[in-house]
């Protein structure tokens, strides 16, 4: 029965596919399941992974957040160039950006909770607005990375060696921040009450008023806690690449919901989880960064994310039409005498 | 303690100018079934608001247990007693059995985390009040109504309720399923617990309830004992105009001929070996138990589903229906049971509503719709069938029920139609408009029309149809004139 009802599910499939592909990749290759490529792997999944955890919520409580990469960007921006060699300590650096995205993703959640406007409308409307700050009133260009940060960057999980080639990759520290993230957000979704909300708000919100939940509230928390944490993955993100580039995190959000949604999550709210999401970004991650390895040229990389978001979410699409147009009908097997 | 759970005294409540409620009063006693009916906008839905406490009132008293509230809040009133089981029922669909069951309990309770253990207890203590089997981890978007309900019936149960108002309980539920709703509701009865059941299925409220109060148009007009009452009598307070109902009298004309045949169709999970044929001017009704198969023969014959073997044909020719755009090709109009989905784009204007299956002829030669053309029509249809409208362009979801089906009929009815097929005509549609729609039924039978009714209100049936069909699992079972039935046989027919 269990096992029954886990076939049933949207992650079932995407492990299953993900399995498939890494084997794939791996007879074709050879290269697949060796350590610097498994560790080039983990270490390109740690942003989008992170971004993937905000924004799930955001989706489960029935929202969708399109400003994250501008909340990410604007918050890293400020504190990298505002503070830079103020603190050794990294740790100001992430709480002010964290404090920063707070402040935004505040603007974002009272617009869609309290007047109940559109969040994706609300959302891209302030996405052009931070970026429109950071880059006119700040006057963003490429900066250095500030010494407290730069340290942080370099810190090393491990570093794996290819025995065959002899090349390395590092696995920086915030994977690990990663890991710590995706089980946070795995107990709050399914260990607390709060988490109950979010899924409650999301899957019938006068439902959920009429339960006593507190629909505003929590609408709120949701996308407080989602700019907090694009300005932490921000940092992060600055960290990882040594340097303060201030446009390279814009464009994520439609790749980040897009995973998302392979993964389950639904667009109209209420359903989907941690595991779904981190699956989605996984294969999408995997996808566009073995194809070298088949053979494939990175220009066409795109073309396969795009192929992979298109059949991923037609196929729970179709599903989803099929449960609905099922007939269940039990028909007796005795042609009965008409009276 | 007083041996009313419920004292109202001249509650008024005005919305702006809008009197919703004009000094009404309503008395129910401990352990006593209740029935609260009116047509839509006669107050009910405003005084369920002022008893959960969700209005303050303008004027008037409120008692509960002999406890008068000047100031009642939600929480005061689900702390005395009162809970509400809404029509939407409020549940979550994305959540289990197990969730929805018990996270009003949790919140109330202030818990900050999740306990799958007291979940669990939560959950079986709930259902056991009723005896209801249900299996706990099961998604409740995969259950019926039925089951949603009994769902919201226990849950509202942990509060110690004493008072529990149903809000148009049995609207989506079959016969089968609101027997087992009224024998839910007298074991409540027995423990000493109120019900306040909201409805306008004349059968049923005389079958539970033992007490009625009639609002219409936020007055009381009628409060006292069922036996009081009889259904003229009921119709007349609740319409404020006497009604007669007359039954459709077919008269068989020798020359009228078959416009619909069907042979020996199948569609798996669905219905198997289904023959019959239907003449013009005919209304044949089509009942039978929800999951007998009745609603997907209907779909069938207007081709949203393909049917797996056998034939249709229509004044003698074989057709072939694959798709609803066959259907409608063939002159065969639907009226889904869900009007509210299936039926009517609810976000866009009435005017657009009715003119949605005739595009083609609203618009000129480059494709441009022609806005004159669909305000006369839609002018036409209106007067036609006395719809009840403002302007055109308001949005369906403006419109009451009766209405709002009466807008999908002229939708069908403006185009060429050889076959009418109505699921369900009048469920969630007022007594008033429900017999402006059997009348306007029997009109177009008159005229020519052939008309296929699905419904599981025996009544109904009776009362408008010449012929029906009785399916029982995914087969006809039995074919019977009218005439020779009775409401007992019949109820009889379709369960056996």
């Amino acid at each position: 029965m269990n096992f029954k009802r886990l076939t049933k599910k949207t992650e079932f499939y995407i492990a299953v596919i993900i399995l498939a592909f890494c084997l794939l990749v791996q007879v074709r290759s050879g290269q697949f399941f060796t350590g610097n490529n498994i560790v080039d792997l983990l270490r390109s999944m740690t942003i989008p992974m992170m971004f993937c955890v905000g924004e799930m919520m955001v989706l489960i409580s029935g929202g969708v957040d399109c400003s994250f990469p501008a909340i990410a960007s604007l918050s890293m921006y400020f504190v990298c160039t505002k503070m830079d060699g103020m603190f050794d300590n990294p740790l100001p650096y992430f709480l002010v950006a964290m404090l920063l995205g707070l402040c935004m993703g505040a603007v974002n959640g009272f617009i869609v909770a309290k007047f109940k406007f559109p969040a994706m409308i609300v959302t891209l409307g302030t996405s052009s607005l931070f970026l429109g700050i950071m880059q006119g009133i700040l006057g963003s260009s490429e900066y250095p990375l500030t010494s407290g940060l730069y340290s942080l960057g370099s810190t090393k999980l491990l570093t794996a060696v290819n025995a065959k080639s002899g090349l390395t990759s590092d696995l920086p520290v915030h994977f690990a921040f990663m890991i710590i993230l995706v089980i946070l957000a795995w107990l709050l979704m399914n260990k607390t009450m709060l988490g109950r909300a979010i899924y409650a708000v999301g899957g019938d919100e006068v439902a959920a008023a009429r339960a006593g939940f507190h629909v505003f509230g929590t609408r709120m928390f949701i996308f407080c806690l989602s700019g907090a944490l694009a300005g932490f993955i921000g940092v992060c993100r600055s960290s990882m690449l040594l340097t303060v580039s201030p446009n390279n995190m814009i464009g994520m959000e439609m790749d980040v919901i897009a995973a998302c949604v392979l993964g389950g999550v639904s667009l109209i709210g209420g359903r989907g989880g941690i595991v779904g999401a981190v699956l989605g970004t996984a294969l999408m991650t995997i996808v566009s960064n073995s194809l070298i390895l088949l053979g494939v040229s990175t220009q066409w990389s795109r073309v396969f994310t795009g192929l992979i978001i298109i059949v991923g979410t037609a196929v729970s699409a179709i599903q989803e039409q099929q449960r609905k147009k099922k007939l269940f009908v039990t028909i007796s097997d005795k042609a009965e005498v008409k009276g | 303690m007083s041996e009313n759970i419920i004292k109202i005294t001249g509650v008024k409540k005005y919305f702006g100018g809008v009197k919703a409620l004009d000094g009404v009063d309503l008395v129910i006693k401990k352990g006593e079934v209740h029935c609260l009916a009116g047509e839509n906008g006669c107050g009910k839905s405003t005084i369920i608001n002022v008893i959960s406490g969700f209005y303050t009132p303008d004027a008037g008293t409120i008692e509960i247990d002999g406890k008068e509230y000047s100031k009642l809040t939600t929480q005061m009133a689900i702390d005395a007693g009162v809970q509400v089981i809404y029509q939407d029922l409020s549940v979550f669909p994305n959540l289990t059995v197990r969730e929805n069951l018990a996270l009003n309990m949790e919140v109330a309770s202030g818990k900050k985390f999740v306990s799958k253990k007291r979940f669990q207890e939560i959950a079986l203590e709930a259902i056991s009040k009723i005896n209801f089997k249900a299996d706990l981890d099961e998604m409740v978007e995969n259950l019926t109504v039925a089951d949603k309900q009994l769902i919201a019936i226990s849950r509202a149960l942990l509060n110690n309720a004493k008072l529990i108002i149903m809000d148009e309980p049995t609207t989506a539920i079959t016969q089968k399923e609101v027997k087992n709703l009224f024998r839910v509701i007298r074991d409540l009865q027995k423990q000493g617990i109120a019900i306040l059941f909201v409805s306008h299925k004349l059968d049923e409220v005389f079958e539970i309830a033992e007490h009625f109060t009639i609002f219409r148009s936020g007055k009381n007009v009628f409060s006292g004992r069922t036996e009081e009452l009889d259904e003229q009598k009921f119709t007349y307070y609740m319409t404020g105009r006497e009604i007669q109902e007359e039954a459709f009298r077919y008269e068989k004309r020798p020359d009228a001929k078959t416009v619909l045949e069907v042979r020996d169709l199948s569609l798996a999970n669905g219905f198997a070996d289904c023959s019959f044929s239907l003449k013009e001017g005919e209304i044949l009704g089509i009942t039978g138990l929800l999951g007998s198969g009745r609603t997907e023969l209907a779909e069938t014959i207007f081709g949203y589903h393909k049917a797996d073997s056998g034939e249709i044909l229509i004044h003698g020719k074989k057709v072939e229906i694959g798709s609803v755009k066959d259907g409608i090709a063939n002159g065969i109009g639907y009226v889904p049971p869900e009007r509210n989905v299936q039926g009517l784009f609810m976000e866009q204007s009435i005017a657009d509503n009715i003119s949605i299956t005739r595009w083609k002829d609203h618009a000129d030669r480059l494709g441009f719709v022609n806005e004159k053309s669909i305000e006369d029509s839609v002018a036409h249809w209106v007067k036609e069938l006395s719809i009840k409208i403002n302007d055109p362009q308001d949005n369906m979801k403006t419109l009451s029920g009766g209405n709002a089906q009466k807008c999908v009929l002229a939708k069908w009815l403006s185009l060429d139609l050889k076959v009418l097929i109505l699921n369900g005509p009048t469920v969630g549609v007022d007594i008033g408009a429900k017999y402006d729609i059997y009348k306007l039924t029997k009109k177009l039978a008159e005229n020519g029309l052939a008309v296929i009714i699905i419904s599981d209100d025996i009544r109904e049936v009776l009362s408008n149809c010449n012929r029906v069909l009785v399916m029982r699992q995914g087969r006809l079972a039995e074919e019977r004139m009218t005439s020779e039935l009775d409401e007992a046989s019949l109820s009889a027919l379709s369960v056996e």
